[in-house]
């Protein structure tokens, strides 16, 4: 029990999505400031994933961005940035450290289970045990948290944070803490970019057989026009609110992180001298409102308002011309982004 | 899509806001917050009632004797048998066997703690479940 350690101001910032959020806040708090799209660029975090060989409560996993901690190891690797991570066995033991960390004036990641967060709203709390966050204070009332997907600072008992960072299951935890170690005078943020855009590219074009990327796209559109038929009705209707809830419910910053990407290509533009990226920023941005008129249709027929058989046809269709789309794009960052 | 056409519908975030990235009118992207969007409401709400519906089932089945109590407490944390056997630390067999209740009747005090403990709840809790005691 430590209360050395009292609240302080922490530069927090509202963020689209959890991990670029944190690993931004953590650097931030040690006068390194990129902006979030910035660090999911870097990270390579876009990316597409549709597959039945997976089940998510009984659904068929739809993910948007690359797998949990892969945007804070890639972008922190690529900036030579180098981290410590520390899992425990023991939970009072990983409770000391923070607060160790926390009196040293350290701010620190934190790996947790979404369901267990008591400042969560109830309607968003499902078993989920990859959302990333930032411990920067603790003073009596409990943790003082920077969880980037809030506004404000949040306050957490620390007996609810204790489990949270202890739940198992897919992706546990294990108490898992992370901090940058050394941070390089000079960073190279241009190659770090390049090396962002390349790893995208290289995800969403070239990953052979699995239904990842443009051709994991091409598998859902081909896929959804069947449900109706294939699953029945109600099932069918799960398993889109399933995809649109991916893409739009959990942190993504609109569109499954089109938008956000978007953003990035608007910025690395800038950084890298390079302009057409500022047009494939604009066709990024046209692709993420397809997908969002996707969404809604998407959900017009979970909720029954559309229940023809066409309304899965043109979901389909739009799909199949989103893989066009972004294939076409791909292939010109590719192309712009040279090795 | 632009910062005026972010959605700011009542939504399931209970007032609380999210960031969502739109453009500006020079084009440029900015964070925006959102009170939310119908669409995700309407597909929580769903993923919510599925929840909700099998919560309820599995309630009458407790209250017919034909599942233990445990079944009712580890589908009211969102949990199944896998999630559940990796949070109290033991086999999913054995977690499938009690949720007989039988079985769950003979469970032994530390096994009960066991699961509390993964559960949240406390002993006494363990055994009751809305409505009924036993």
């Amino acid at each position: 029990m430590s209360d050395d350690a009292q609240k302080r101001p922490f530069p927090h910032r509202h963020s689209g999505h959890c991990e670029s959020g944190a690993i931004g806040a953590l650097l931030r708090d040690r006068c390194l400031d990129l902006s979030e799209p910035l660090w999911f660029g870097i990270g390579g975090g876009l990316f597409f994933l549709h597959t039945r060989l997976i089940k998510v409560g009984g659904l068929a996993l739809t993910t948007y961005r690359v797998a949990p901690l892969a945007i804070v190891r890639n972008a922190t690797r690529r900036l030579g940035i180098s981290m410590r991570y520390e899992r425990f066995r023991d939970p009072e033991v990983a409770g000391e450290r923070l607060e160790t960390l926390l009196a040293q004036g350290m701010s620190v990641g934190l790996q947790t289970c979404v369901y267990w967060l008591p400042y969560f709203p109830a309607a968003m709390r499902f078993q989920f045990n990859a959302h990333n966050l930032v411990a920067f204070a603790k003073d009596e009332s409990g943790f003082w948290l920077s969880d980037p997907v809030f506004e404000d600072v949040v306050c957490c008992p620390p007996e609810a944070l204790q489990r949270a960072r202890f739940a198992r299951g897919a992706f546990a935890p294990r108490g898992l803490l992370y901090y940058p170690e050394k941070i390089p005078a000079a960073l190279d943020v241009a190659s770090a970019i390049r090396a962002g855009i390349r790893s995208t590219c290289r995800h969403m074009l070239a990953i052979p057989v699995l239904p990842v990327g443009v051709r994991g796209i091409r598998v859902l559109a081909r896929g959804i026009g069947r449900w109706p038929t294939r699953f029945g009705e109600a099932q069918a209707r799960a398993e889109i609110g399933q995809v649109v809830r991916m893409q739009e419910e959990i942190g993504t910053g609109g569109a499954g992180f089109r938008f956000l990407f978007a953003a990035f290509l608007q910025e690395a533009a800038s950084h890298l001298g390079t302009p057409v990226l500022s047009e494939l920023s604009a066709e990024m941005t046209a692709i993420g409102d397809r997908w969002r008129e996707f969404a809604l249709i998407g959900a017009h027929i979970c909720k029954g308002s559309r229940a023809d058989l066409d309304a899965y046809q043109e979901l389909a269709e739009i799909l199949w011309q989103l893989a066009r789309r972004e294939e076409v794009l791909f292939r010109a960052l590719k192309d712009a982004v040279p090795a | 899509m632009k910062i005026n056409e972010v959605p700011q519908d009542e939504s399931i975030l209970e007032g609380l806001r999210r960031a969502c990235y739109a453009q500006d009118d020079r084009g440029e992207y900015k964070v925006v917050a959102s009170r939310g969007w119908e669409v995700e409401r309407i597909v929580n709400t769903q993923a919510t009632s599925a929840l909700a519906r099998a919560l309820k089932e599995v309630l009458k089945e407790v209250r017919a004797g034909r599942l233990s109590p445990l079944a009712y407490h580890m589908a009211s944390r969102q949990m199944d048998v896998p999630l559940l056997a990796a949070n109290a630390k033991l086999c999913r067999w054995r977690v499938r066997r009690h949720l007989k209740p039988a079985v769950f009747a003979r469970l032994s005090d530390a096994l009960k703690a066991r699961y509390a403990h993964a559960l949240a709840l406390s002993v006494a809790d363990l055994s009751r479940t809305p409505g009924h005691t036993s």
